[in-house]
């Protein structure tokens, strides 16, 4: 405890000379710091998952098996979505969280410092048993991100390397959600009440509560699996009375809240730059906030609907089905929102707000399939084909990564002091804008005629359509190099970024902090003046 | 600036979230238990408790129904196979057939057999009244035992069902667990 108490008070000057070279990043406990260091490790983790992705692509390029053998390719499907989820959006989220909690209320840094390194520094250790655990004998896991058994609790070791890196992530976003909370209920500007806040702030708050209810949960479902592979239990194991149905009721607990951990913070930064761009407050603040907390409270009663046809007493499908479909009128209350923010506003087509509309076209389209495949009967016929791929991909590549773009343009000027090249950023989204949906879309129909996921493999039918899938998936794989380029080309040569680059922008890191942000900002906290919503 | 009152605050509010994952991580494992007695008393997967008797069955004579046995084992040095192969019965009929197991082995092992059914809802309409499996079955060096299982498949039967299959898999128990149905 010291450490932290230590890091609370220590902001007398000394601290500002802080360690050069690598030790710096090691060792420091500068919100900024840690922020960029999410950032740019959810992005090496975003082509370590998008690697894996062209792999799939490629071996589905044409019927047969060309490039991967079966298990391979199944663990190029688990590893891609467990890197896609736990290594790339949850990291950038929580770097997001990093940058911006501490400076859009006010606060000098986050509320525990020194658990923050902590929490940042886990996350290269699982990222390396991830990916060794391709190399140790029996390869990585394969039976799917969600890990269910027997196949879990029959792998080799690169399952344990895989529980035991589930275990750390779990630490980690649990340290860090705990962080947030406390930044955000403790650390305030002082007058900024609760509903003051910007809602990204409402969002992560939101959010970093589900992380504490249900990670903890899935840190119990991997030890139930790590005992049943070694010291006998016998929780999912059918020969020692054990039910592998059971793994799964407690795996989507801990699921299908987690799913809206990946898309709260993107409603949060989509809610930002809307208005900024819209040069008009965002319309119906409070109902914003309640939405999202009746999304997230909705979203721990709904986890069955991932299991229609595990088998469950119709009672059950019927509350399950219902529960989910109700998820679709909060979530329309905010895509009303942004639509009538937008209504009437002086509006300019900046990047961050071409992805904002983009998020918010496609994650419409995304969850209107969500509203299908909550419906019992049609769910039994698309339930582990390639419409479920489609759909949510609709909701985390083109929902919560889109959001992701969305923020770092949007924030870049703020983080670097120094702008993006319009020109190119606008070609990286109308590029990602058109890959994206040549690969994802024809998906649906994939789905539609039949084509199971998870399979190297394919009837011929399915063809044509895979092709095009595949050539979407290289292009907006590429056109990621793209954003990559823009970023380093901004940080080293961008024009320099004026306080205030964006006129709409109203919260306290564009009115009250110079860009670059200095590195330790708001240690004298600012007279908050509160906007009428 | 450096308001004491403020660092308390935040250890506070650590301390309450950490206990709440604490709890979480327990509710995790409650899940467990509550799950079991859901099914239980839902009647759901309720494949190793006996049902009840029932005197008076309608036998439905217009029809056959062939029920297939299948056994295997897994991880055991046991022999275990059905005495007969299949039965042609008429729904609501009861039906007892005999299996046997050997162990093979110089030692005492504890072994536990698992139903499964083809199609899977044939537990639905199917009453049990006596199986090995309702027990661990414990066999000596060399021990042969012929053991019965008694049922009846319902006329509930959907008519289009004409073959039906009963399997079970033997499963090793460490020495000293208790068998599922004793638990």
């Amino acid at each position: 405890m010291a450490a932290v108490h230590g890091d609370v008070h220590g902001h007398g000057g000394h601290d500002d000379h802080h360690p050069t070279g690598i030790m710096r990043w090691v060792t420091t406990t500068n919100h900024k710091d840690i922020g960029t260091m999410y950032l740019w490790f959810s992005l090496a983790m975003f082509f370590t998952g998008g690697f894996l992705a062209m792999g799939i692509r490629a071996e589905l390029f044409q019927p047969g098996i060309q490039i991967l053998e079966p298990e391979l390719f199944n663990s190029f499907t688990t590893l891609h979505g467990l890197i896609m989820v736990f290594g790339a959006i949850m990291p950038a989220f929580v770097g997001f969280a990093n940058w911006q909690v501490p400076m859009m209320i006010g606060a000098p840094d986050m509320a525990f410092a020194r658990m923050n390194n902590w929490s940042f520094w886990l996350l290269p250790v699982a990222a390396s048993l991830l990916v060794v655990s391709f190399f140790v004998p029996g390869g990585a896991a394969a039976g799917g991100w969600t890990f269910y058994p027997p196949l879990s609790t029959q792998g080799g070791l690169g399952v344990d390397m895989m529980i035991f890196a589930v275990h750390i992530l779990g630490a980690s976003s649990i340290m860090g959600a705990i962080n947030i909370i406390t930044t955000i209920l403790n650390m305030r500007a002082p007058g900024m009440k609760l509903m003051d806040m910007p809602l990204f702030v409402w969002t992560w708050l939101i959010t970093a509560y589900l992380l504490v209810l249900v990670m903890p949960v899935l840190a119990g479902t991997v030890t139930m699996l790590l005992t049943d592979r070694h010291f006998g239990t016998s929780f999912f194991n059918a020969a020692g009375g054990g039910d592998p149905v059971l793994f799964q009721h407690i795996f989507w607990f801990f699921g299908h809240p987690e799913v809206y951990i990946m898309i709260l913070p993107s409603f949060g930064i989509v809610s930002e730059v809307i208005p900024t761009f819209s040069r008009k407050p965002l319309f119906g603040y409070s109902s914003m906030v309640y939405a999202t907390a009746s999304i997230a409270i909705l979203s721990c009663v709904v986890w069955a609907h991932h299991m229609f046809t595990a088998g469950m007493p119709t009672v059950a499908q019927l509350f399950f089905m219902y529960a989910t479909m109700l998820i679709a009128v909060p979530t329309g209350v905010k895509v009303f929102n942004w639509t009538a923010t937008m209504w009437r506003g002086s509006m300019t087509f900046e990047t961050p707000m071409l992805f904002a509309i983009g998020f918010i076209f496609l994650f419409v389209i995304g969850g209107f399939s969500g509203v299908i495949c909550a419906i019992v009967p049609i769910d039994i016929q698309v339930q582990d084909t390639y419409y479920v791929i489609a759909h949510f991909h609709y909701v985390l590549v083109s929902g919560s990564l889109f959001a992701i773009f969305a923020g770092a343009y949007y924030w870049i000027p703020k983080w670097s002091g120094r702008m993006y090249d319009e020109k190119l950023g606008k070609w990286h989204f109308w590029l990602s804008m058109i890959f994206f949906n040549m690969a994802f879309f024809v998906q649906h129909f994939l789905g539609l005629a039949g084509m199971p996921r998870r399979i190297p493999d394919y009837a011929l039918q399915f063809a044509d359509f895979n092709m095009i899938s595949s050539l979407g998936a290289f292009g907006f794989g590429l056109s990621q190099l793209l954003f990559v380029y823009i970023m380093i080309k901004t940080i080293r040569s961008g024009e320099k970024a004026p306080d205030k680059p964006w006129d709409g922008a109203t919260t306290l890191e564009w009115t009250h902090l110079p860009s670059p942000a200095p590195y330790h900002s708001f240690e004298k906290p600012p007279v908050f003046k509160p906007t009428v919503h | 600036m450096a308001n004491s009152n403020k660092v308390q605050d935040n250890l506070t509010m650590m301390k309450k979230l950490l206990i709440f994952s604490v709890v979480m991580f327990v509710f995790g494992y409650a899940m467990v238990p509550f799950y079991e007695k859901f099914c239980e008393i839902a009647g759901i997967n309720n494949l190793l408790q006996p049902d009840k008797l029932v005197k008076d069955m309608e036998v439905d004579t217009e029809r056959w129904v062939t029920i297939e046995f299948d056994a295997n084992t897994r991880g055991l040095p046991w022999e275990f196979k059905p005495l007969q192969r299949s039965v042609r019965i008429h729904p609501g009929e009861p039906v007892e057939v005999m299996y046997e197991i050997t162990n093979n082995s110089e030692r005492e092992i504890n072994g536990q057999a698992i139903p499964s059914y083809s199609p899977r809802f044939l537990d639905k309409h199917l009453r049990k009244f006596e199986c090995f499996c309702f027990t661990k079955q414990v066999l000596k060096p060399k021990e042969v035992r012929e053991m019965p299982v008694q049922f009846v498949i319902e006329p509930s039967l959907p008519k289009e069902l004409h073959t039906v299959t009963i399997s079970y898999t033997f499963f090793e128990l460490p020495v000293g667990t208790p068998a599922i149905s004793e638990k």
